[in-house]
C-alpha cells in the first residue's frame, strides 16, 4: 500500500509541474504582445518600457517561469489588473464560498445518489424503480441554471421562502446562511443525484446477479445484510470514480448558478478573468483547479485501494 | 418411512417477456442423513435449478415454483417465503451449499475470515471469540495451513482449489444435515478435484452429513455415489443405487451417455455418440423428452410417463424399457481390442527446445528486471496422420505450447519446422502464406466464431485470404462441401453463430479449420465446452475426419481419457515441460513418471466396481507459479520419490528405444 501510494505521489507531482509550465506557457501562446495583452494597447512608449521591465521580458523564459513558480508557491500569485488588487486576496475570499457549496452538492449528491441506486437496483422493474429511475433521468438532463430559476420563482418569488440572491458564509449568520445555501445547493446537485443513481444503479444490478451474493444468500443472511453488508461495497467503486470526478466543481464552481443568485465565487471570476485577459488571475485559477483534480485523484484512488483489497495488494 | 429431505413433484418454470420455459418439470427426490446422493445430467437438465428451488434461492422473478412440495424433517418448506426467519434458518443452518466457480462464490472485499464468522454467528448464536476459534478449527479440517494468519486474508489470496476448501468450510460452519455441491470441482484441474471431493465425502461422512452432488461428470458419480439420479430435460429419468444403474442402465439415455463417454481404462473403443440436441425448454415435447433422439422410440413415447418400478429401489422413466432395451450394457473392452497398427514416417512437424520467456518489467520506466519462463524447453514431433496428445493441468503452458508454434505470442526461442521449413524466425509477411498449412480449432465455440458474420462466411473467408479458389462457383462448391464434410445441413450457411447448437458451432469451426486444406491442425481444447453426450460427436467426427483426409492433429486437452481415447500418442506437461510422452496405451499401462502416474490416479473411471478396486492415492499440494519455478524437476516438491538430486538438477527428457521418453532421473 505505502509503495503504491509514493507512485502515485510520483505521478502527480509530475504531472502538477507539467501543467505549470502549461499554464505559465499560456501568456505566450495568447496573441499579441504580453505587454499590451497585460495592460491593454491603449498605453505609452513609457509606461510600456516600465511593464516590460516589470515583468522582466528581457530575461530567458526558463528564467522567468523558475521565478514565476517559485512565487506561485511562496503565496506570491501576482496581481490582477482588472481587479487592482493581489490575487491572492481575490482567491481567498471567493474559493470558501464556491468550496462550500460544492461539498455540500457532493455530500449530498453522493448519499443520495447511492441510496436511490440501490433502492433501483434492489426493486428493478417495480414502481419504486421506475419512478426513481424517471425522477433521475429527468434530474440527470434538465440544465441546472434553468433549475435555478424555477426554484427562485417558486420559493422566494411566489412564496418567499427563501432568498433571492446572495451568499453569507455559516459564520456570519447561520439561518441566514442555510436559507441562502438552499437553493444554490440544490441546483448544484439534482443532476449529480441523477447520474449517480443511474451509475449505482446500474453497478448494483451488475453486483446482485454475482456468484458471492448467491453465496451469501445460501448462507441464511437477511436481504437487507446481503445487499447492504455484501453487494453495496462491490457496487461502488464506479460511483467512487464519478464523485471524485465531480470535485473538480467544488473549486471551479457553477458559473451559471453563481450568476442567478447573484454568488461572487471562483466560477465568475475565472470567467470574467478569461473575458478580459486578466493572465494572473487566469493561471492561479487554472492551478488550483488542477491541484484540487490531482488530489481527488489521488484520494480516489485510496478509496479504491480501501474498498477493494484486490487493488491493496498489488 | 419418512425420509429427511423429501422433494415431490417439483415444477419450476423461467417466464420471460412472453415467452416460458419448464425448468423442471415434476422432480422427486428424498436424501436421508448420511448418505451420498449424485445428480447427474447434461447443463439444462435442471439439476442445479431443482436444488437452488428447493432452497428457494431462485431469483423471482424470472423464476417461478409452479407447484410441489419440499419437505425437511416433515416440514414443509414451501410455505415459507424465500426471506423468511425460517427459510434463512434452514439455508446455511440445515442445508450448507458450495458452488461451481470458486473464483467467484466468495466476496472479493471481505476477508474470509468475517465470511466464515458470519456464518459461525448466524446460525450459532455465539459470540465473535467462539466464532474465530470454529473458523480456525473448520479451515484447519479443510487443509488450510497457518489458518489463524489466513483468516485476515482475501479470497484472491488463495487459489482456486483452495477457495472451494474454504467454501466447503463456509458450508460445514452450522454442522449441517445436508450439503449441496453444484458441480463443486468443474472448474478445477483433475488432481485437485481429487483432493477436494475426497475432503469433502470424508467430512460429510464423519459428521454423518448427507451429501448431495450435481455434477456432469460419470467418473465423479461412479467414484463417490451411493445413490443416483439421472436427469434429463427437467425429468428425472432413472433413479437408483450407484452400483445397480453402471450395471444395469435402463433408460436409453443413461446407457448411451455410459456409452458416449470415453474411459481411461477402454481399448479405444469407438464411441457411440447420442445424435441430436435436447429439446429447448421453451418447447418440450409431449411425452419422453428424450424421443426425439431415441433409437427405441414409438408412439407411445409421445404419451405422458412416469417413473416405472424396475428393481428394488431402480426407477426408470422409459416405458419401453424391459422391452426394447436390452438389459445387459455392452461390456466396453469385448468391442475388439485396438490394433496397434500404425507405422508413422514423415514428420510434419518437428518442435525442439521450444522455450517460452516472458521478460518481467518494474517501476515507471518498465525496466526489465527479469524474466518468466513459461515453457522451458519443449520437444516433439508429429508425424504425418499422427494425433499427438497434450495434456496436462491448466497453467502449464499447452496452450502456449500452440501459440507458440502458430508464432502468435513473442519470446519464443528454439526451433519450429514445418514440413522441414524452419519458421520460427520468419517474419510475419513470409510466413503467411504458410499459414493455411497450420490451422486451429478453437476451444469456446460461442467467443471463437464472429457474431456478424454468416457460418458460410466464416467457413470460406481461408478460401478467399489464401487465394484458394478461381471463382464464385467453385468457393460455393467448396463451401458446401466443407459443411456435409462436418455434418452441417450447407443450406444453414447463411445463418450467424448464435442461430446454431454448441456442437453445431464447433462444426462451423472444424469446417473453417479444414477450409484451407492444412497439414496440421492444432485443436486446443476443442469439446471442453460441449457437454457429454456432444463431445462424443464431436470427437467421432474428428476421427472420421482424419481417417478420410489424411489429418494431421495436435489435440490440447486437460481430460485424460479423451486425450488418451484421440490420440496415437500423447506429451504430458507440468509448468512448462514435457515430463512424459508415449503411446497412448503404453501411457495407460506403464506410466513412468510420478506426475503422470498421479494424473492417471487422480481421473475417475465411470464404472463403481473399477472404482472401488482403484487404488488410490491424492497428489498432495499444487502446481507452483511459473514465477517461483523450482531450481531442479519441476514436480520435486510434490512428488513421493524427490532426492536431493532432483531439488538441484532438472532432469533433461531420456528417450528410449520404442520412441517414448520420461523427463525423470529413477529411469
Amino acid at each position: 500500500m505505502g509503495r503504491y501510494f509514493g507512485k502515485r505521489i510520483g505521478q502527480a507531482v509530475i504531472v502538477l509541474f507539467l501543467i505549470s509550465l502549461f499554464t505559465y506557457l499560456l501568456t505566450y501562446l495568447m496573441p499579441g504582445d504580453p505587454v499590451y495583452a497585460m495592460l491593454g494597447g491603449d498605453i505609452t512608449q513609457e509606461q510600456y518600457d516600465i511593464a516590460y521591465e516589470q515583468m522582466n521580458l528581457g530575461a530567458p523564459v526558463w528564467l522567468r517561469y523558475l521565478t514565476w513558480l517559485g512565487g506561485f508557491l511562496t503565496g506570491d500569485w501576482g496581481n490582477s489588473f482588472k481587479y487592482s488588487q493581489p490575487v491572492t486576496e481575490l482567491i481567498v475570499r471567493r474559493l470558501p464560498v464556491t468550496m462550500y457549496l460544492g461539498i455540500w452538492s457532493i455530500l449530498i449528491s453522493t448519499v443520495a445518489g447511492i441510496v436511490l441506486g440501490v433502492v433501483c437496483g434492489t426493486h428493478r422493474g417495480k414502481a419504486a424503480d421506475s419512478f426513481v429511475i424517471t425522477l433521475a433521468n429527468l434530474g440527470a438532463v434538465m440544465p441546472a441554471f434553468w433549475l435555478a430559476i424555477l426554484g427562485m420563482y417558486v420559493f422566494s418569488l411566489k412564496l418567499g421562502w427563501l432568498p433571492t440572491h446572495g451568499f453569507q458564509m455559516p459564520t456570519e449568520g447561520l439561518a441566514a446562511s442555510i436559507k441562502m445555501s438552499i437553493l444554490p445547493v440544490a441546483a448544484l446537485s439534482v443532476g449529480s443525484i441523477g447520474s449517480t443513481t443511474r451509475q449505482m444503479r446500474s453497478s448494483m444490478l451488475d453486483v446482485i446477479r454475482q456468484d458471492y451474493i448467491r453465496t451469501a444468500r445460501a448462507k441464511g443472511l437477511k436481504e437487507s445484510r446481503v445487499i447492504w453488508g455484501h453487494a453495496l461495497r462491490n457496487a461502488v467503486l464506479p460511483v467512487v470514480t464519478l464523485t471524485g470526478m465531480s470535485f473538480r466543481t467544488i473549486v471551479a464552481g457553477a458559473v451559471s448558478i453563481e450568476q442567478v443568485f447573484n454568488i461572487a465565487g471562483m466560477g465568475s471570476l475565472l470567467i470574467n478573468s478569461i473575458l478580459s485577459k486578466d493572465v494572473a488571475v487566469v493561471q492561479a485559477c487554472i492551478m488550483i483547479i488542477a491541484v484540487v483534480v490531482v488530489i481527488s485523484n489521488l484520494v480516489v484512488d485510496v478509496c479504491y485501494g480501501i474498498v477493494d483489497p484486490r487493488i491493496r495488494i498489488e | 418411512m419418512a425420509h429427511y429431505l423429501e422433494v415431490e413433484d417439483l415444477h419450476v418454470s423461467f417466464y420471460s417477456g412472453d415467452t416460458v420455459s419448464y425448468a423442471v418439470d415434476g422432480v422427486s427426490y428424498y436424501v436421508d442423513p448420511g448418505e451420498i446422493v449424485c445428480f447427474v445430467g447434461e447443463s439444462g437438465s435442471g439439476k442445479s435449478v431443482t436444488q437452488l428451488a428447493a432452497l428457494q434461492l431462485l431469483p423471482i422473478p424470472p423464476a417461478k415454483i409452479e407447484k410441489g412440495s419440499v419437505r425437511l424433517g416433515g416440514k414443509e418448506l414451501l410455505q415459507y417465503r424465500s426471506d423468511s426467519v425460517e427459510m434463512r434458518a434452514i439455508r446455511g443452518g440445515e442445508i450448507g451449499m458450495i458452488f461451481q466457480e470458486p473464483m467467484t462464490s466468495l466476496n472479493p472485499v471481505k476477508t474470509i475470515g468475517k465470511q466464515l464468522m458470519e456464518s459461525i454467528i448466524l446460525h450459532m448464536k455465539c459470540s465473535t471469540d467462539t466464532a474465530r476459534k470454529r473458523s480456525i478449527e473448520l479451515l484447519r479440517q479443510v487443509g488450510i495451513s497457518d489458518p489463524e494468519k489466513r483468516l485476515k486474508e482475501f479470497p484472491h489470496q488463495f487459489s482456486g482449489g483452495m477457495r472451494q476448501r474454504i467454501m466447503i468450510a463456509i458450508a460445514m460452519a452450522s454442522a449441517p444435515k445436508i450439503i449441496i455441491a453444484d458441480e463443486p470441482t468443474t472448474a478445477l484441474d483433475v488432481t485437485t478435484q481429487a483432493q477436494i471431493l475426497d475432503l469433502l465425502t470424508s467430512i460429510a461422512r464423519k459428521n454423518n452429513t448427507a451429501l448431495i452432488l450435481i455434477t456432469h461428470n460419470l467418473g465423479i458419480v461412479a467414484r463417490y455415489a451411493e445413490r443416483i439420479y439421472v436427469m434429463y430435460a427437467g425429468n428425472v429419468i432413472e433413479s437408483g443405487l450407484s452400483r445397480d444403474i453402471f450395471r444395469n442402465p435402463v433408460h436409453p439415455y443413461t446407457k448411451g451417455l455410459l456409452q458416449a463417454v470415453p474411459r481411461l481404462d477402454d481399448n479405444h473403443t469407438k464411441l457411440v455418440p447420442i445424435d441430436g440436441t435436447p429439446p429447448s425448454p421453451g418447447k418440450r415435447l409431449p411425452g419422453c423428452q428424450f424421443a426425439n433422439r431415441c433409437p427405441y422410440a414409438t408412439e407411445e413415447c409421445e404419451k405422458p410417463q412416469g417413473l416405472k418400478l424396475i428393481e428394488k429401489e431402480h426407477f426408470c422413466s422409459c416405458q419401453q424399457a424391459p422391452r426394447a432395451v436390452s438389459c445387459a450394457p455392452e461390456k466396453n473392452t469385448s468391442d475388439g481390442v485396438y490394433e496397434k497398427e500404425y507405422e508413422f514416417e514423415e514428420k510434419v512437424l518437428e518442435v525442439s527446445d521450444l522455450k517460452v520467456v516472458y521478460p518481467v518489467k518494474k517501476g515507471l520506466l518498465n525496466r526489465t528486471v527479469g524474466k518468466t519462463i513459461i515453457l522451458d524447453g519443449i520437444s516433439f514431433d508429429i508425424h504425418k496422420g499422427e494425433t499427438l496428445g497434450l495434456v496436462g493441468e491448466s497453467g502449464c503452458g499447452k496452450t502456449t505450447v500452440a501459440r507458440g508454434i502458430l508464432k502468435l505470442i513473442e519470446g519464443t526461442h528454439g526451433s519450429v519446422r514445418m514440413n522441414g521449413e524452419e519458421i520460427l524466425p520468419m517474419k510475419e509477411r513470409e510466413f503467411r502464406p504458410r499459414r493455411k498449412n497450420i490451422q486451429m480449432i478453437f476451444q469456446d465455440p460461442f467467443s471463437s466464431l464472429d457474431p456478424r458474420k454468416t457460418v458460410g462466411e466464416l467457413v470460406g473467408e481461408p478460401l478467399l485470404i489464401h487465394h484458394l479458389v478461381a471463382d464464385k462457383d467453385e468457393y460455393d462448391r467448396r463451401v458446401d462441401r466443407l459443411f456435409s464434410l462436418v455434418g452441417l445441413d450447407p443450406s444453414l450457411k447463411n445463418r450467424v453463430a448464435h442461430e446454431f447448437s454448441g456442437g453445431q458451432r464447433q462444426r462451423v469451426g472444424i469446417a473453417r479449420a479444414l477450409a484451407a486444406d492444412p497439414d496440421i491442425i492444432i485443436c486446443d481444447e476443442p469439446i471442453s465446452a460441449l457437454d457429454v453426450s456432444i463431445q462424443a460427436q464431436i470427437i467421432i467426427l474428428l476421427e472420421d475426419l482424419q481417417k478420410k483426409l489424411q489429418l494431421t492433429y495436435l489435440f490440447i486437452a486437460h481430460d485424460l481419457a479423451v486425450v488418451k481415447h484421440i490420440s496415437h500418442r500423447v506429451a504430458v506437461m507440468y509448468l512448462g515441460n514435457i515430463v512424459e510422452i508415449a503411446d497412448s496405451e503404453e501411457l495407460y499401462r506403464n506410466a513412468k513418471h510420478p506426475y503422470t502416474k498421479a494424473l492417471l490416479n487422480a481421473v475417475p473411471i465411470p464404472d463403481p466396481v473399477v472404482e472401488q478396486a482403484r487404488d488410490r492415492k491424492i497428489l498432495r499440494g499444487e502446481v507452483p507459479s511459473v514465477i517461483n519455478r523450482p531450481i531442479g524437476c519441476p514436480f520435486y516438491d510434490r512428488c513421493e520419490f524427490a532426492t536431493e538430486k532432483c531439488k538441484n538438477q532438472k532432469p533433461e527428457l531420456k528417450w528410449d528405444e520404442n520412441g517414448s521418453g520420461v523427463a525423470c532421473f529413477l529411469y
